[in-house]
């Protein structure tokens, strides 16, 4: 099938909705578009950060989510209390995949999980005691910690306890920070408000420690990588390139990071922010209170990496700009070799993409560079802004769609007949099973990283071993392949 | 009255941003600029309007103020 047109497109957009009430259809018809690419702004098309309807298979996660999973879970030296119930924290464990380095249990904690385990009594009487008991368990069990953060349950929120309270105690008897977070699940449409939560948390209780402290030796080459989590090892693959470069990464946010790298970012001198969904809210402050400039950037694939590297560059002095030049000449070797090995291999595929923060519209370079196409792409929870972003980088008439549901995904999959998925885990069996190849675009489908000239060889190399890997052919019963597909399959 | 988030983008273009809305959008016209002041009655590039009290002078940006939807959408 070649590229649909704008006309197809809308015509597949009224088909998927055909099945739903007057009411829910008129819901949804906003949230599913053709791409415009001559629009500045995307609310003239699609509408997003909406709340989800009620009875559709939605794939959005909750604010606690946003918060513990996402922003301050990767913090490797600070303890995440998952304050409530034992199974928001339990199920959600190690989940993501923040590697990070240290010794877990000991002086990093990002895959344990702490929880306050709320019963009946604590539900009634309140949990504020059960709190601070737990705070000096870990201070007894875990005195490496540096600090400790209060990510609230849903419970919190609704029994009223003052978990700010007891985190100032805390902090005046441990001297540790000790950072209360309202991220109560029920809070906003989705993880989204989770992250601004977060980022507020940062602001409020933890970013200006060291203001008046000046002894931190700064050089004119900090920056900080705001909004890389180091899936698979991203955050690092980033940040050897920049090293190479000449710049001095002072912090990294949050992937593989600490707490005194956080209070140390108000002294760089310019904030790289990978993820703008996540983390736009603090570079937002830290430009208005410490006048860092912030810049987005994008690692994926070499196009979208040169390009990234050299307006980076273009911050700095020449000798940064010299230094650039020679560390893209340096790798530009290596990434024309997978090119050249890859590109023929996956040339004039296509590509549907449904993931949550950048990648809907960061990795599409990446697949361009191998010579497929995206063919539709969507957020789990994008607002207006990312998707004002997404605009421009997808191809015109290409189908756009915000909180997608099960069933249309499903649908699109069926009718536009991509050669390549990339979503994550709860969908990754179902069109499996279709016979449709899957990446898991969340966790890199426990690979990575993905990021950099190092990472866009394992990415090439993934999706090569995806898209043309053998048992695709081999899905019907060999009695029930009629001789012409089996032919076909052969010279395959 | 939200609080709303007034910076120079890329371009050198003022924008407005107003957080709990999710709209960052280029701001066409301000009431006040130059001698007269800083601020009062801006039109955004959609269209709509806030206004928020005038500067003696242009602040340092970014900068935060308090604003509130001005009538009369363009």
């Amino acid at each position: 099938m070649t590229v649909m047109t704008r006309e197809e497109t809308e015509a597949l957009i009224q088909e998927v909705l055909e099945v739903y009430p007057e009411k829910a259809k008129k819901d949804r018809a906003k949230h599913l578009a053709p791409n415009d690419q001559s629009l500045e702004q995307s609310k003239k098309c699609i509408t997003s950060n909406k709340k989800s309807l009620p009875g559709v298979m939605t794939i959005r996660g909750c604010a606690y989510a946003g918060s513990k999973g996402v922003v301050w879970g990767p913090i490797k030296d600070m303890i995440h209390i998952s304050h409530g119930p034992v199974g928001c924290g339990q199920y959600s464990r190690a989940g993501r995949r923040n590697y990070y380095i240290g010794t877990t249990g000991v002086n990093t904690f990002v895959t344990m999980n702490f929880t306050t385990d709320f019963q009946e009594k604590d539900i009634v009487f309140g949990g504020d005691k059960k709190l601070d008991k737990t705070i000096d368990e870990i201070e007894t069990l875990f005195p490496l910690n540096k600090g400790i953060t209060i990510q609230s349950e849903c419970p919190i929120g609704l029994i009223g306890d003052d978990i700010e309270a007891v985190s100032k105690k805390k902090n005046d008897e441990t001297g540790k920070t000790v950072v209360p977070v309202r991220c109560e699940g029920f809070r906003g449409v989705s993880q989204s408000l989770g992250h601004h939560i977060a980022n507020d948390a940062v602001r409020d209780w933890a970013l200006g420690a060291r203001d008046d402290d000046n002894s931190f030796e700064t050089t004119p080459y900090d920056v900080a990588i705001i909004g890389d989590y180091n899936i698979g090892g991203d955050a690092w693959s980033s940040r050897i390139l920049l090293e190479e470069m000449g710049l001095r990464v002072v912090a990294q946010w949050s992937g593989d990071g600490s707490i005194s790298e956080i209070e140390l970012t108000p002294k760089v001198k310019l904030n790289l922010v990978h993820c703008y969904r996540s983390m736009n809210y603090i570079s937002r402050h830290m430009e208005e209170k410490y006048n860092i400039p912030w810049i987005e950037y994008n690692f994926f694939g070499p196009t979208k990496t040169v390009e990234s590297l050299r307006k980076i560059a273009s911050y700095f002095d020449e000798s940064i700009q010299q230094k650039c030049e020679e560390v893209i000449e340096k790798y530009r070797p290596e990434w024309d070799a997978v090119i050249a090995k890859y590109r023929p291999r996956l040339e004039g595929k296509k590509v549907m993409l449904y993931v949550g923060g950048l990648r809907p519209r960061h990795v599409i370079g990446s697949y361009e560079d191998l010579g497929m196409e995206v063919v539709g792409t969507g957020y789990e929870f994008g607002h207006n802004d990312d998707y004002d972003r997404t605009l421009k980088e997808m191809g015109d008439a290409t189908l756009l769609y915000d909180d997608v549901t099960g069933y249309e995904f499903e649908e699109f999959v069926k009718k536009v007949k991509p050669d390549l998925i990339g979503s994550g885990i709860k969908e990754k069996y179902i069109f499996q099973k279709m016979g449709v190849p899957f990446r898991q675009m969340h966790s890199w489908d426990y690979s990575g990283p993905y990021h950099g000239f190092d990472g866009f060889a394992i990415f090439a190399h993934d999706m090569d071993m995806t898209l043309n890997n053998p048992c695709w052919s081999k899905l019907k019963a060999p009695w029930k392949v009629d001789e012409a597909e089996e032919s076909v399959a052969a010279s395959a | 009255m939200p609080s709303v988030m007034i910076r120079r983008n890329d371009e050198g273009k003022l924008t407005l941003y107003v957080a709990k809305k999710d709209l960052e959008d280029v701001i066409i016209s301000m009431e006040k600029s130059g001698d007269e002041g800083w601020g009062g009655t801006v039109v955004l590039a959609d269209g709509s309007r806030y206004y928020f009290d005038p500067f003696d002078t242009e602040p340092k940006l970014p900068i935060t103020v308090r604003a509130r939807r001005a009538g009369g959408e363009l």
